[in-house]
C-alpha cells in the first residue's frame, strides 16, 4: 500500500540515497581497518623507540667518561713529551710520526702551532743513530740501508751493553767453566801421599856468622 | 515532479561520484600509511637491536680507565728515567 503509493521519482531518490549510504559504509569501514593497522604499527614503533631510549640513556655519560679519561691521557703524554723533548722537538716528533699533524699543534700548548717542526733526523741524531746501529740501518745512518743487520740477534744484549763500557768489565763474554769433581769427573787428580802424614821437617842448617838474628 | 527528477539526476551524476571520490581518497591515504608504519617499526626494532652493543661501552669505559692509569704510571717512570729537555 505504502510502496504502491510512492511515485517513481521518490523511489529513485530512495535508491540513490541507499547507494550513497552503502558507499559511505564501505569506504569508512575500510578506512577504519587501515587506521587500526596504523595504530598497531605505531604501537610497535613506540615500543621499539622506548627500547632505543632506554638503551641509549647511559651512552652519553659513558662516552663522556671515556673522553675525559682519554683527555687526561692525552694531556699527560703531551706534557711529558714537551717536558722531556722540548716544544720544538716534540712538534717535530709528532710531525715525524703523523705527517701534517704539526699544523694542528699540541692541544695544551697553543704556541706549538707557530713552531717550525724540525726534521726528526735532525733532532734525535745521536740517539737515533745508536738505535739504528743496533738494529737495521736507518736511512739517516751512514751505512747502506740495504745492508745486513748490524745487531747480533743472539748476542743482542751484549752488543747493547758494549755501547756503555764499564770501568771494570764485570760481564765477560765467556766465564771459565766450573771444574767437574767427583769419581765421574773427566779429570782425576792423583791423591797426595803426604795428606794425613806428619809434617815433613826440613834439615837443620848451621847459622851463618853474618846473620843478625843469631846475635 | 520535474524538479524531483532533476534532483535525482544531480544526486546520481554529481553527489554520489564526489562522495565516492572523497571517500576513496581517504581510504587510499590510510592504506598508503600502513607500509610506511611497518617500515618504521622494523627500522626501530633493528635500531633497538643494534643498541644491544651499548652494554659493551661499560667494558670499554673500564678498559680506557685502566689504560690511562697504566699510561700515567708509565709516564711517571719515564719522567724519572729521562732527563728533561731544559
Amino acid at each position: 500500500m505504502l510502496i504502491a503509493s510512492i511515485q517513481p521519482a521518490g523511489a529513485v531518490t530512495i535508491v540513490l540515497a541507499l547507494v550513497v549510504v552503502l558507499a559511505l559504509v564501505y569506504y569508512l569501514v575500510a578506512t577504519i581497518f587501515q587506521l587500526r593497522k596504523i595504530t598497531n604499527g605505531l604501537d610497535e614503533v613506540i615500543a621499539s623507540v622506548g627500547e632505543i631510549v632506554q638503551k641509549s640513556a647511559p651512552v652519553a655519560a659513558v662516552v663522556n667518561d671515556i673522553n675525559a679519561n682519554l683527555d687526561a691521557g692525552v694531556d699527560l703524554l703531551e706534557g711529558l713529551l714537551v717536558q722531556k723533548a722540548g716544544l720544538p722537538d716534540a712538534v717535530g716528533l709528532v710531525e715525524g710520526l703523523y705527517p701534517g699533524a704539526a699544523a694542528a699543534g699540541l692541544r695544551n700548548f697553543p704556541d706549538s702551532t707557530s713552531v717550525v717542526a724540525p726534521r726528526i733526523g735532525e733532532v734525535y741524531t745521536k740517539g737515533t743513530l745508536t738505535l739504528a746501529r743496533l738494529g737495521r740501518e736507518a736511512p739517516i745512518a751512514a751505512a747502506n740501508p740495504a745492508g745486513p743487520v748490524l745487531r747480533n740477534v743472539e748476542g743482542g744484549s751484549l752488543a747493547a751493553r758494549e755501547l756503555y763500557p764499564d770501568g771494570r768489565q764485570t760481564r765477560p763474554e765467556k766465564l771459565p767453566r766450573s771444574p767437574v769433581i767427583g769419581a765421574d769427573a773427566p779429570v782425576q787428580y792423583e791423591q797426595r801421599d803426604d795428606i794425613g802424614a806428619p809434617r815433613r821437617r826440613l834439615p837443620a842448617t848451621a847459622p851463618s856468622a853474618n846473620d843478625p838474628n843469631e846475635a | 515532479m520535474i524538479l524531483w527528477w532533476i534532483g535525482d539526476a544531480i544526486l546520481l551524476v554529481a553527489v554520489i561520484p564526489v562522495v565516492v571520490y572523497l571517500l576513496k581518497g581517504v581510504l587510499d591515504a590510510a592504506t598508503s600509511i600502513v607500509p610506511s608504519v611497518e617500515k618504521i617499526a622494523s627500522a626501530a626494532a633493528a635500531g633497538s637491536k643494534d643498541l644491544d652493543a651499548t652494554a659493551l661501552l661499560l667494558t670499554t669505559q673500564d678498559q680506557v680507565a685502566k689504560t690511562v692509569a697504566g699510561v700515567a704510571e708509565y709516564g711517571g717512570s719515564l719522567d724519572v728515567i729521562l732527563d728533561d729537555a731544559s
